[in-house]
């Protein structure tokens, strides 16, 4: 009985699983509900997808040569730059 | 090093690569002012530091220090942000009441969602999950930030937020639920 799981607990095996490696038992159980649940499996999917896309944001906003380090706050680093070395210098 | 050589070198620093380290802080930290101040953190930490040789290159080296300032201010939000939305998350059973009945079963199945892989070149789609990780309880957001956009091991995000493996995973869980159902209700009747 303890083999079958619950979506409830497929669910959190799947988001797991991103994580670290399953457990043997957990592999097993978690690919026996897949094969019948539907609902778990567009689930697994849209996980997976979720992981990939907000990978696809962090390269989308590194390689965006229109955001840049705005002039204000440019000029305030350097400000603190200075006064850091004047400091550095007495 | 004297002074005035320092103060060129770094000001030579922050024009040639302060867009890149900020990009790079935005992407992770996602808040305009965040960004600023761990891109100002690095360079104070640059003058600091002898440690510079020219060996590896400035954005190189400036980027290594970047990640810890990173890191400092995720661990920093993520102990000012409340607990409040995050009171019963050792009852990990009876924490997801929202999504499954009492027999484990999903209120709401997931559907299919039209988001194949090509979802991924659409920026509506990205547009939409950016919203979305706004939307998340500030914890849960920084620790999926962590996990998910900067790839953290799971024991490193443990040390960093001082919290247990437990918790860090039921987190984890809460975060990806939220992300999914938040993405099934914008983009499908979006």
């Amino acid at each position: 009985m303890k083999w079958m799981l619950s979506c409830k607990q497929a669910s959190q095996i799947i988001s797991q699983s991103l994580d670290s490696p399953l457990s043997g038992s957990d592999r097993m159980k978690l690919r026996f509900h897949l094969f019948l649940c539907g609902a778990c499996t567009r689930f697994s999917r849209q996980l997976r997808l979720l992981s990939s896309a907000v990978i696809r944001i962090k390269h989308n906003i590194e390689n965006d040569s229109s955001v840049q380090l705005p002039l204000e706050s440019k000029a305030r680093i350097f400000q603190k730059i200075s006064s850091a070395i004047e400091s550095k210098k007495h | 090093m004297n002074t005035s050589l320092l103060n060129k070198n770094v000001n030579d620093w922050l024009n040639e690569h302060g867009d890149y380290l900020y990009r790079f802080a935005l992407a992770r930290l996602r808040d305009p002012h965040q960004a600023e101040d761990a891109v100002q953190e690095t360079m104070l930490a640059a003058i600091k530091s002898n440690s510079f040789e020219g060996a590896s290159s400035a954005r190189t080296w400036l980027t290594g220090i970047l990640k810890h300032k990173i890191i400092d201010s995720q661990r920093k939000q993520f102990r000012e942000q409340p607990l409040s939305d995050l009171i019963d998350l050792d009852a990990s059973d009876t924490s997801m009441d929202d999504f499954f009945d009492k027999n484990g079963h999903w209120l709401d199945k997931p559907q299919t969602l039209d988001m194949p892989e090509e979802a991924l070149e659409q920026k509506q789609f990205l547009n939409i999950l950016s919203g979305c990780i706004d939307k998340l309880p500030a914890k849960l957001a920084t620790i999926f930030m962590m996990r998910d956009v900067q790839e953290t091991d799971n024991e490193a995000i443990c040390k960093e937020l001082e919290v247990t493996a437990t918790n860090a995973w039921v987190m984890l869980y809460r975060a990806r639920m939220g992300l999914r159902k938040c993405l099934e209700i914008h983009w499908i009747t979006g």
